[in-house]
């Protein structure tokens, strides 16, 4: 298709009788070894090994013997890939008190998050929901007092919190420990549900409201359906922050109920005698386990969950 | 002298092409506006000249000077963005003069260039502010002194007044005819807006889909749009249409719309028209005179809405079976229902091939 | 409105939203009773001489004369102050440039950030623990540095106590710098793309744009992620626990583990209070300028 008018249009075409001059035309030649390139993949590849090299190894060492692992280096692929470590590291390493693995602090685990996350989404949830369509008087005041109280270290408010769980009966269980969990949950949880639902268009909620819904109504009817993508965001924050936490999980519970991360300390630093290190990597990996999986196939929705609740504020 | 020069430019990204073996030749001192609406190459042109984007077929020349493979700041060009681009950290005095400080030019020079710009531009008291202290009309002011600091003969502007409200843009734009007209450099400018490619042009290309669709005078595409794309761009409210068939009787020759038959014969037609040969025949709403005997061919049609706008009166009418708009001049009121007889002057229609959209 | 209505304001006032307020308890007691009640609690309770239990027995500043005067507090705070500094400097600076990297445009970038932000997902007794094998000195990096010919290679720093806690820099930048990379990269994709147009324009090279240009720029980002990365430095305790166990010895003792020591384990909760309201004091000198900052003089304009 020609470019121009073919009827007697301006000279300026005329020049095109001329077209293509000497000299440089097309894309300018870029070398794929360029100096740019070397400097910017070469760094990240040095860097992506750092952040690899201690996988590598976990996995490495894990699958090693002992006798192996007391002559070869750490980098060494296993001659000879066994998995006893990881069948010991899970029903037969000996923590101080009891030898059948990892298994009873995973289990603790699940039974520590799942209820946490429910119940801290379910009421961090309806908080911002309150927060961002029904504002009453103090509301904002309280508000700040919660964001303010994310900065607090922990330490500073874990005894009153361990008063208050002894005299409500419940120090030392789960159900103590799943309140802790929501109460510390809650700041920045409430931040990242009030500013999505106060991102979503008021009229909705105002036609809601003239429909005659009540507050309930709306939250489970309206808000609810449209807001999937910050509950799996919210899910992610809190799965991965609770499965990691230690020190709430040492303070508040009994050792019948340690979490994982509890218990693969216990079972690394605790031990008299031989060190048993592939049992210990083992271990370790099998805590990071879950968390990793997360982070895997939530991918994007993971680092925009981090960065929400990394911003507070 | 031509002042900047396109061979065969070609753009792709993967399997589209973005810029399709464009040429181009614009003058010196000439004032050339890309005009079209979104997506249609227009800023990527401008990018390719300016040397932000590597094009993958063709070559660029400023001054006779091959600059396809150059830095855009070797290429002798000075940029102004719609979004100003000013360093926000900086003073203006600092926006002006860093990329001079950079090039390690004397600082007796930057002063001159400094103060020479900023009287030009008339910004001398927000010499020491920074951006985020300034209106957008005085951003946008610093925005072009920054090119003209440079030095340069050759000026890129990216849709600059597309971000400022619309007495701010009519202020700005008589700002830069007059600058155009004191400096007398280059100017190449990007907008989808018709009435500053209409106002501040030596030439228009209207560009469509990669591809220049005309290159003249405004007043000539005004008058003598080449193809129907042009043609429908410009005008407000746009050219109306009429699709039919050529017909040829008693030596004249007709348009023949849903039973309407338009006598043609006064149009300069470039070729010949052949009978049965499927046409669009275009007139613009300015040109089409209401119940004016002697006027052209004429017609009878039904009032359907009428929009006075205090100036002029825009009616809304049926004729051959589908809608048309005739601006008139005046005061004079059409109720809807009344019937007019419009007349249509061939001298100043338009007649298009139906296949191809070109001109005849 | 006329005097009939006036009686009916009041109540309805309180009736009013009452399903939200019912509804907003849990953040209510949240932040009075834990957060607002929790904390002077514990201020207060730390001028008193507790000891397995709470008791209201006052004793002035001696809890606080007494930690001042404790090695292992010392020892703490020092440690806290270069692990606080290196790991600021170092997360920022690594942050940045690894951002800017991933910034030009490249291939495989979901890859690199995969792989960059995944230790960001563990918990730190899992990150302790595996650093701890690989600065093992028997097995780790300094046995495969020795191997390799440098027989006098020293590298231990869970055994020596003047660089044990930059053994435990590494294991916090190791997990850490990839949440930085991503905010700082978030903050490199809010620029206007035209100011880089411009300063190509204007020839300026790029290593002086994103000096001069581009980081005064994002000034904002720098600071959140500051304020970010500071309140994790001060509560650092997990990854101490499972990495040396704050040894060898006390060589890297920090405050929170000297709050739980003594809270728990020492049986002193006069000193654990103390202690933990002295990092309080801390993270309320970053944080009450910032705040300040961001919120304060942001009034003031308006």
């Amino acid at each position: 298709m020609d470019d121009i008018a073919s009827n007697g249009m301006v000279t300026a075409y005329d020049a095109a009788s001329d077209r293509l001059k000497a000299g440089p035309r097309g894309a300018k030649p870029r070398r794929r070894l360029s100096r740019r390139n070397i400097i910017v993949y070469g760094t990240l590849i040095v860097v992506s090994l750092y952040y690899l090299l201690p996988l590598y190894v976990m996995i490495v060492t894990s699958l090693k013997g002992m006798p192996e692992i007391r002559v070869g280096n750490i980098f060494a692929p296993p001659l000879e890939i066994t998995f006893e470590p990881w069948v010991k590291a899970w029903a037969e390493a000996c923590t101080g008190l009891n030898c059948d693995g990892l298994s009873r602090g995973f289990w603790n685990s699940v039974r520590i998050t799942v209820p946490s996350v429910i119940i801290s989404i379910a009421v961090a949830s309806v908080n911002g929901y309150a927060l961002a369509n029904w504002r009453f008087k103090g509301a904002d005041l309280f508000f700040t007092i919660l964001i303010v109280g994310a900065f607090i270290p922990y330490q500073v408010m874990i005894y009153p919190i361990v008063i208050v769980l002894r005299e409500m009966g419940v120090y030392g269980t789960l159900t103590g420990l799943v309140i802790v969990h929501t109460i510390f949950g809650m700041p920045i949880l409430t931040l990242l549900f009030r500013n999505y639902f106060a991102g979503l268009p008021e009229e909705l909620f105002k036609a809601a409201r003239v429909d005659g819904a009540g507050f309930w109504t709306i939250y489970f009817r309206i808000m609810l359906p449209m807001s999937l993508p910050i509950f799996v965001v919210a899910m992610i924050l809190q799965v991965t922050g609770i499965w990691n936490d230690f020190l709430f999980g040492v303070v508040f519970t009994r050792p019948e109920y340690y979490p994982m991360t509890v218990q693969l300390n216990n079972i690394v630093n605790s031990v008299q005698g031989v060190k048993e290190y592939n049992v210990n990597m083992a271990a370790t990996i099998l805590t990071g386990l879950v968390p990793l999986t997360v982070y895997f196939v939530s991918g994007r929705l993971f680092v925009r969950g981090i960065a929400a609740g990394a911003v507070k504020g | 002298m031509t002042s900047v020069s396109v061979r065969d430019l070609s753009l792709n990204f993967g399997a589209v092409t973005v810029l399709d073996k464009l040429n181009l030749d614009i003058d010196h001192g000439e004032f050339l506006v890309l005009l079209g609406s979104s997506g249609c190459g227009k800023s990527t042109l401008l990018n390719c000249i300016a040397g932000l984007l590597d094009v993958s077929d063709g070559q660029i020349f400023i001054h006779d000077r091959n600059v396809t493979w150059e830095e855009p700041k070797d290429r002798g060009i000075g940029m102004v963005f719609q979004s100003y681009a000013l360093y926000p950290q900086m003073t203006v005095e600092r926006n002006l003069s860093f990329g001079l400080q950079v090039a390690k030019v004397p600082q007796a020079e930057i002063d001159k260039r400094v103060k020479r710009a900023a009287e030009i531009l008339q910004i001398q008291p927000l010499l020491k502010r920074k951006p985020s202290e300034l209106s957008g009309g005085q951003r946008q002011r610093v925005a072009i002194g920054r090119a003209l600091v440079r030095d340069v003969d050759v000026f890129l502007f990216d849709e600059p007044l597309s971000n400022l409200d619309a007495k701010l843009r009519s202020e700005l734009r008589v700002e830069i005819k007059r600058l155009h007209q004191s400096l007398k450099n280059t100017m190449i400018y990007v907008t989808h807006d018709q009435i500053e490619a209409l106002t501040l042009a030596d030439r228009i290309a209207v560009m469509k889909s990669g591809v220049i669709q005309q290159l003249a005078d405004p007043m000539t595409i005004y008058n003598a749009p080449e193809n129907l794309f042009v043609a429908g761009f410009i005008g407000s409210p746009s050219m109306n249409f009429f699709r039919g068939e050529v017909e040829a009787r008693e030596g004249r020759n007709f348009v023949r719309v849903d039973g309407v038959a338009f006598d043609v014969s006064a149009y300069p037609a470039r070729t010949k028209l052949q009978p049965g040969q499927k046409v669009v025949l275009g007139a613009r709403p300015e040109h089409v005179k209401v119940d004016e005997p002697g006027a052209g061919d004429a017609h009878q049609a039904m009032v359907d809405i009428e929009e006075p706008m205090g100036a002029d009166n825009l009616l809304w009418l049926t004729l051959a079976g589908q809608s048309m708009s005739v601006r008139l001049a005046g005061q004079r009121r059409y109720p809807p229902g009344s019937t007019v007889r419009l007349s249509f002057d061939m001298g100043v229609a338009s007649i298009f091939d139906a296949d191809s959209e070109k001109r005849l | 409105m006329t005097g009939q209505t006036r009686g009916s304001v009041r109540p309805n006032q309180w009736l009013r939203n009452l399903n939200a307020k019912i509804a907003s308890i849990p953040m209510i007691l949240t932040a009075v009773v834990i957060f607002v009640g929790g904390t002077a609690w514990t201020v207060v309770y730390s001028f008193t001489n507790s000891k397995l239990l709470p008791r209201l027995a006052f004793v002035g500043l001696d809890q606080y004369e007494r930690l001042w005067a404790a090695p292992r507090w010392l020892i703490s705070i020092q440690n806290l102050a270069v692990y606080g500094f290196f790991s600021l400097v170092f997360s920022l600076v690594i942050g940045f440039v690894l951002a800017a990297l991933m910034d030009q445009k490249i291939r495989f970038e979901n890859t690199f950030r995969t792989i960059m932000l995944y230790p960001f997902a563990l918990s730190f007794i899992v990150t302790g623990l595996v650093w701890q094998w690989l600065l093992n000195p028997q097995y780790g990096i300094q046995s495969i540095v020795r191997s390799l010919g440098w027989t006098s290679f020293a590298f231990d720093p869970l055994y020596n106590s003047d660089i044990v806690i930059y053994g435990i820099l590494i294991a916090a930048l190791w997990q850490g710098t990839g949440l930085v990379m991503c905010l700082m990269l978030a903050g490199l994709r809010g620029i206007d793309e035209d100011i880089w147009k411009a300063a190509r324009v204007d020839g300026i090279p790029m290593w002086k744009t994103y000096m001069l240009i581009i980081i005064p720029m994002m000034r904002g980002v720098f600071i959140t992620t500051l304020v970010i990365i500071a309140s994790g430095i001060v509560k650092v305790y997990d990854l101490v626990v499972a990495q040396t166990s704050g040894g060898p010895g006390i060589a890297s003792e920090v405050p929170a583990k000297y709050v739980y020591d003594y809270m728990f384990l020492a049986q002193n909760l006069g000193q654990g209070f103390a202690a933990s309201t002295m990092m309080l004091v801390t993270v309320a000198i970053i944080i009450v300028p910032w705040a300040y900052l961001e919120f304060g003089g942001g009034r003031k304009r308006g």
